[in-house]
């Protein structure tokens, strides 16, 4: 009668062995977090990385795209005159765009917030409009309305008996109008996380504000908006870098004129890298905020942190 | 009669001759190794001809076994432009492109020279259009082809009610139908008469309008009025030349014109004039004729008094601006030879004809023969002859925004709106003459680079 051992050398060989190891491997928390978050990767690597260090390589070229020629590009559009209009008007477009976002998206916040709750679902889906809708269709509807010849605004302006405005035959017009539309699309998204904002805020701040006596200012000063600071200098941070890349609204609403008088980076880049045929200089133009928003989204991103940390 | 039998060794002889022949011989591909081709055309702006086009290229490739496939494109928003860019960068896409004006030389590294194509047609149909030759030759060699539809020219388009009532000018006896014209009457036609006339339009509510935004159109027609006035922005040698006393001369001219066209110019686009033309409130602009095709259908009592007639001369001449369109194969295609099959087939007179037809004589072709073929032009209505001046009938020259500087840097001076930017920056901005030469000046030098 054979032994245990025996009969154990004569069975096949089995493949436990691998197989436990494959699955310790699979099994570890470290692993399947890895896993799980290729498909994440994979993303921002094929639609963040890569043309991002395409853009950045692109823009190094010279315009036949045959020559490295380093820094040359951006020293070039430094030497440009309506270079320097598009860098003055993208700042000013951003600055005074989100400025005025802000404003109206606390000031919208704070009065859907006084409705009771019951009312508020109708009035926050109605304010939601104009940043659901696709802006290239809705700054085409603008369009009708400042249209330079048969503009619907100045016909109801001359029914009053004003003067009608050049909405987008002068410069200066050119420039409220495109920021007018930029508000009225983006002020929503401003509008709803200041609203959530303020929900967060505990009631008993306010309460224990009301029994020291302070008025409705003290209570905004002293209490919203510092409870509200990180989700102001987030949003804020966000729309600048958003505003700074506009296209649409410029491209559908101008074109950038009247003589470039609204141009912003994108639109600019677009007429002199798609239209023009020089994709390095377009390059070196989308790319010249770069830097400085990089840094501007570190400082506000850093400071958000500490405060989060402090709380 | 003898029998011969087959053996191995015969066969394996024959077998390797056979092999060794077709290895041997040259392979010429033509329309008739099948495969398929698929064209990326213009979206034509005149109802109909588009399903003209697609019938005349899908049957060429049932007769050849060549399954054809056509995709018209617009060209609003650039949109021909932005899909030529994308398949051009990504080497897919169609095989044929339609690459007008100024797209043949921006896709010159892309497009499959057709030298050979070009040299058929001439030898077959006769000679070109002579300017085209500096779009579509490049560096010696030609990249694109004359395409069968779409090539435009902006005559002047004029109400000759209008004209005859306020600014006692009889356009149609100017430019007659049928031909005849006065030769004392049409040198009297200047950018100065028209100045006056568009004076006294702009008196009684009805002004002449075109933009003045860098928009194809606006980039035109300032294009022939400084070429009238012997205004050069750059030369062919690629020297900037635009600090001139021409160029002042145009700014100068400009400043009163300008004065009697509608504050809104400056911010229109390239459908603004036809709008402004087609609703009655303007008296005149330059464009083509689907103006008048839209108005006869939305506005027939407006259309009725359309006039097409030749732009007035500058004492550098009378120029006409032109958008000459050419089809280009892309080198990246896998069947260039049947696309330069089709090439030869799209430019035999009677589908030139065809499409005449279908655009209403929107078209005009560019193989100079088929003018004298064609009386398209003569028979449009209405008015009776509205059309008869629309192709060139005098001493118009066909000129393009850019010329005459090399086509690269001519191309980015039409892209980028320099003619219409530089005189906006005079007539609206207030800049001096000077300030104004000098920021073109800085322009033009940001075109040079290479």
């Amino acid at each position: 009668m054979a032994t245990a051992a025996e009969l154990s050398s004569l069975a096949p060989p089995t493949r436990s062995q691998p197989v436990s190891r494959w699955r310790k491997f699979i099994g570890r928390k470290s692993t399947v977090g890895v896993l799980m978050c290729v498909p994440l990767l994979a993303l921002v690597f094929g639609l963040v990385a890569y043309p991002a260090a395409y853009a950045m390589f692109l823009a190094m070229l010279n315009k036949a795209e045959t020559e490295f020629v380093g820094l040359d590009n951006f020293f070039f559009l430094f030497k440009r005159d309506t270079f320097w209009m598009v860098v003055r008007q993208s700042v000013m477009f951003a600055l005074v765009a989100v400025l005025f976002k802000v404003l109206i998206g606390l000031i919208a916040a704070h009065a859907i917030n006084t409705i009771p709750a019951k009312g508020q679902r109708k009035w926050r889906g109605m304010m939601l409009v104009p940043w659901v809708i696709p802006p290239a269709l809705s700054t085409l509807g603008w369009w009708w309305l400042f249209e330079p010849t048969y503009s619907a605004l100045n016909w109801l302006l001359t029914a009053i008996g004003a003067d009608t405005i050049p909405w987008l035959s002068d410069g200066f017009w050119a420039r409220v109008s495109v920021i007018l539309v930029n508000v009225w699309v983006g002020a929503p998204f401003f509008l709803i996380m200041y609203l959530a904002a303020l929900k967060s805020i505990p009631e008993d701040l306010y309460e224990a504000a009301a029994i020291d006596g302070a008025n409705g200012w003290q209570r905004l000063f002293h209490i919203t908006l510092p409870m509200m600071r990180n989700i102001i200098a987030i949003t804020v941070l966000f729309s600048i870098i958003v505003t700074f890349a506009n296209f649409d609204i410029v491209r559908v609403l101008t074109q950038g004129g009247p003589r470039n008088s609204t141009h912003l980076f994108a639109t600019y880049a677009f007429r002199v890298g798609i239209e023009s045929g020089d994709i390095p200089l377009g390059a070196a133009v989308s790319l010249f905020m770069f830097p400085v928003l990089a840094i501007l989204a570190f400082i506000i991103l850093r400071n958000v942190r500490r405060r989060a940390m402090e709380l | 009669m003898g029998s011969s039998r087959l053996t191995r060794r015969r066969f394996v002889q024959l077998g390797a001759g056979a092999t060794a022949a077709v290895s041997a011989a040259p392979y010429i591909k033509t329309a008739h190794s099948a495969g398929s081709l698929a064209l990326g055309i213009w979206d034509h702006w005149v109802p109909g001809v588009n399903d003209v086009m697609r019938k005349i290229c899908v049957d060429w490739g049932t007769a050849n076994n060549v399954e054809v496939t056509v995709d018209f494109i617009t060209s609003i928003g650039n949109k021909l432009l932005l899909t030529g860019q994308a398949e051009s960068r990504a080497e897919t896409g169609h095989d044929i492109y339609c690459v007008p004006v100024w797209l043949v030389s921006l896709f010159r590294d892309r497009l499959e020279p057709v030298d050979d194509v070009v040299a058929e047609i001439i030898s077959r149909h006769g000679p070109l259009v002579p300017y085209i030759e500096y779009l579509a030759k490049i560096d010696g060699t030609w990249k694109g082809v004359p395409a069968p539809t779409g090539s435009l020219s902006y005559a002047q388009v004029s109400r000759a009610d209008l004209f005859l009532e306020h600014a006692g000018i009889d356009l149609k006896a100017l430019y007659p139908a049928g031909g005849g014209r006065d030769e004392s009457l049409t040198d009297a036609w200047t950018w100065e008469a028209f100045l006056s006339a568009a004076e006294k339009l702009h008196a009684i509510g009805k002004p002449f309008g075109a933009p003045i935004a860098p928009t194809p159109d606006g980039s035109a027609w300032l294009s022939t009025l400084f070429a009238a006035y012997g205004a050069v922005m750059v030369d062919e040698s690629g020297d900037i030349v635009i600090d001139s006393d021409e160029t002042r001369v145009v700014f100068e001219y400009l400043t009163r014109l300008t004065k009697a066209m509608p504050e809104g110019v400056y911010a229109w686009d390239d459908a603004g004039n036809n709008r402004w033309m087609i609703s009655g409130e303007g008296s005149s602009i330059f464009n083509p004729p689907s103006a008048w095709a839209v108005a006869k259908r939305d506005n027939p009592d407006v259309a009725k008094h359309f006039w097409h007639h030749d732009v007035p001369r500058g004492p550098a001449g009378r120029f006409r601006a032109s958008a000459p369109f050419f089809w280009g194969v892309w080198d990246f295609s896998p069947n260039i030879g049947a696309a330069k099959e089709l090439f030869l087939h799209v430019s035999e007179p009677d589908v030139v004809s065809t499409m005449l037809a279908a655009s209403q004589g929107f078209d005009l072709p560019l193989i100079q023969a088929y003018y004298q073929t064609n009386n398209i032009w003569g028979t449009a209505t209405p008015p009776d002859g509205v059309l008869y001046n629309y192709p060139i009938r005098g001493d118009e020259q066909l000129t393009t925004a850019g010329i005459p500087a090399p086509p690269e840097i001519a191309s980015q001076i039409a892209t980028q709106g320099v003619y219409p930017n530089l005189v906006a920056e005079v007539t609206q901005g207030g800049e001096s003459f000077d300030d104004a030469i000098a920021w073109a000046e800085n322009e033009l030098e940001g075109l040079m680079r290479g």
